[in-house]
């Protein structure tokens, strides 16, 4: 009856504005510390990773003063996590809207995957400060950095319409993601360089769609970090195939969310 | 079954041959892992239940609706009316046959669709409004006029969370009633408020109907939907039942609540019920005052209502109640045990009956609908609960000992009453003893 229409989406694109400002005026509603939380979250893990990686473990950081090299990985990652933990109940906690109104459904996945972008700018800013406090030269490839984001926003769009179109239906979903983004954290370089894993490895890791998106934004950041096309360009064609697969299984199970929700 | 009109002339909604399925008899809604894993592995004793049964919530139903029609649509709870709202605006999708609608839709299942608790008013309106298909423009425009409607302007800058239940309904549908689509499809929105926000509700719906828009309207509100639409469609069981004049349909579909007048009501084998069943209404009968049924209940008569009633198990604090309609669906009276304040501390286990006790009848003839509940003190817990599940039909009595034929063109009701001519200059006037009761002359 209804196909993927384009049209459509331009016609709602408002709509998608209004479900990511709900969800980041939501967000720190009522917070004594309000936005900070932004900040609070990366900048407490990175305090606890370089304690724990960085002293006492020894982890190298390819030169880079730790606590930055982690705080680099640690902004885009955050993002992935808080997205796509919220993006795939995206759709089952908003069971009244889906049972009682039409809109295009993707629009609440990809909402929430707007919405975290201001999270992602805040603790961007941080970033910045770190830079400037561990004197960090940056070079013109800091300007990549949006791109990378951008790859970072299809993968982890196309991520939540798979986990939220089969949380619908399979609420084990629900359980699943939280212990699935502990394994995928520590499967990601961020306590840890890309050199440390030895070379007939690197392949198979950068099946993983964050590791070359981690290390694409690493390497924007920190000029000496070179850009390994081999790593991002798996890493992207995954991610690339991720962002289809979700959309295609969306659209196929978009039909029967009001009746099995 | 079908409309017999035969200049078809600008449908704008045309639906054909239109069935639902759904699957019922899992536990929950939702499906496991598990199960899906196990049947696609073949290992059927892992799965919980194997039998899934399907019903048909729509079962082939075709009608088209023109250009700035408003058609209301009627039918028991579990007919499928909501389903086919929701077909129509693409919440849900049906199994099999077609819908086409032409317009802008907007879809008005209950008030307030989308609000967040933690927004405030003025927020939500942006957000309400967005939701059912507004554009921001629109809703910048309109904000004025929203916020008026609303009545809320002292506490729009505050959280509704801390809006009562009534501030929201009345923020809510301050937005919807300046929605501004091609076709509304409205759904049992008016069941809830008090009566001045139905009162307004309805307003806005007219408004609507005079600005020639296309409007579908499910409502239990009979009245309401005879008031505001001229064609009405009545669904049973899935299909469509009646298509047509509201007033004849209406007045059929009424007709066929219950088989039709006589002095017991056998009610056990009634399948339309709701409550936990604890306890019952068997049947229900009416009585002369000397306690003999009673086949022809007369306006004015004295009536005794007997309730015969079965409880499986002791009950505490009970409450017996009805609701009276008439056949237009407006309410009449709403009475029971509890607005008498009559406390019952235990009702034994067994049968019994319980007499509602009517010196005079003072109902105008015309047919009349009982619904019955059984609750407890509180109304939250429901033992029984019976839609429309009795008639009562009363006949034109000579009320005002006059002679006189008086029906339903005089009124709902009428009242103990007596005309007093003494401060009027009449030559050799005279009046007649009137009702029961009221022999005597209350001023002086």
């Amino acid at each position: 009856m209804r196909s993927l229409s384009f049209k459509e989406l331009w016609r709602y694109r408002e709509l998608l504005y209004f479900f990511a400002w709900r969800e980041v005026k939501v967000r720190y509603r009522q917070a004594a510390f309000g936005v900070a939380w932004a900040v609070i979250q990366p900048l407490l893990a990175m305090i606890i990773f370089t304690l724990l990686f960085g002293r006492l473990a020894r982890v190298p950081s390819d030169g880079i003063p730790y606590p930055i090299f982690c705080y680099s990985a640690l902004v885009p990652w955050t993002y992935f996590s808080v997205v796509l933990a919220q993006g795939s109940n995206s759709l089952i906690n908003n069971e009244a809207l889906l049972t009682k109104v039409y809109f295009p459904r993707v629009l609440l996945p990809a909402g929430t995957v707007l919405a975290g972008v201001v999270d992602l700018v805040i603790g961007s800013l941080l970033l910045v400060a770190l830079m400037l406090y561990y004197r960090v030269q940056p070079s013109w490839a800091l300007l990549l950095c949006p791109v990378v984001v951008l790859g970072f926003m299809l993968v982890t769009l196309g991520l939540s319409m798979l986990l939220a179109a089969a949380n619908v239906k399979y609420r084990d979903v629900k359980h699943a993601v939280p212990f699935l983004l502990q394994i995928w954290m520590f499967a990601t370089p961020i306590i840890y360089p890309v050199s440390m894993i030895p070379e007939r490895f690197r392949s198979i890791l950068a099946l993983n769609p964050c590791w070359g998106m981690v290390s694409a934004f690493r390497a924007c950041v920190f000029p000496q970090l070179p850009f390994d096309f081999q790593l991002i360009g798996p890493s992207l064609g995954v991610g690339v195939l991720l962002f289809l697969g979700g959309a295609y299984y969306f659209y196929r199970a978009e039909k029967s969310f009001a009746d099995l929700i | 079954m079908q409309r017999n009109e035969v200049s078809v002339m600008d449908p704008v909604i045309t639906v054909e041959r239109l069935s639902k399925q759904y699957k019922i008899g899992l536990a929950d809604h939702s499906t496991t892992l598990r199960e899906a894993l196990s049947s696609v592995i073949g290992l059927s004793f892992l799965r919980r239940s194997a039998a899934e049964d399907t019903i048909w919530a729509l079962r082939d139903v075709s009608f088209s609706v023109e250009r700035a029609e408003t058609v209301g649509i009627i039918g028991r709870n579990g007919a499928g009316k909501s389903t086919l709202l929701k077909i129509l605006s693409q919440i849900t999708y049906p199994t099999s046959g077609t819908t086409k609608v032409d317009g802008r839709v907007a879809t008005l299942l209950e008030v307030g669709t989308g609000f967040h608790p933690e927004l405030t008013g003025r927020e939500n309106i942006y957000l309400n409004g967005s939701i059912l298909g507004m554009r921001k423009k629109e809703v910048d425009r309109k904000l004025d006029a929203i916020i008026e409607f609303s009545g809320v302007e002292r506490f729009l800058d505050t959280p509704i969370k801390r809006y009562s239940t009534g501030m929201r309904l009345r923020l809510g549908f301050a937005v919807a009633a300046h929605l501004d689509p091609d076709i509304l499809i409205v759904d049992e929105v008016l069941a809830v408020g008090d009566a001045a926000f139905q009162k307004k509700c309805l307003n806005a719906m007219e408004s609507l109907r005079a600005g020639s828009r296309t409007v579908l309207f499910v409502s239990h509100n009979l009245a309401a939907v005879e008031n505001l639409c001229k064609r009405c469609i009545w669904i049973d069981a899935g299909q469509v039942r009646m298509d047509g004049e509201s007033r004849s349909v209406i007045q059929a579909y009424l007709g066929n609540m219950t088989g039709g007048p006589a002095a017991t009501t056998e009610l056990q084998n009634l399948e339309q019920r709701r409550g936990n069943g604890k306890m019952v209404y068997r049947s229900v009968q009416f009585l002369s005052a000397e306690g003999h049924p009673q086949e022809v209940i007369r306006s004015g008569d004295p009536v005794v209502m007997r309730f015969h009633y079965s409880a499986t198990e002791p009950i505490a604090h009970p409450s017996f109640g009805f609701r009276m309609y008439t056949d237009m669906g407006s309410l009449v009276t709403d009475t029971s045990t509890w607005h008498h304040g009559i406390s019952i501390p235990i009702l034994e286990q067994g049968d019994g009956y319980v007499d509602l006790e009517i010196s005079c009848l003072n109902l105008m003839p015309a047919k009349y609908s009982l619904s019955l509940w059984l609750t407890d003190m509180t109304g939250a817990l429901v033992y029984d609960n019976l839609e429309h599940g009795v008639i009562l039909e009363v006949e034109a009595g000579n009320i005002y000992q006059s002679g006189r034929e008086l029906d339903s063109r005089f009124g709902l009701v009428f009242f103990p009453q007596k005309w007093n001519l003494s401060g009027a200059r009449t030559q050799g006037a005279q009046v007649l003893n009137d009702l029961p009761g009221v022999g005597e002359s209350l001023i002086r």
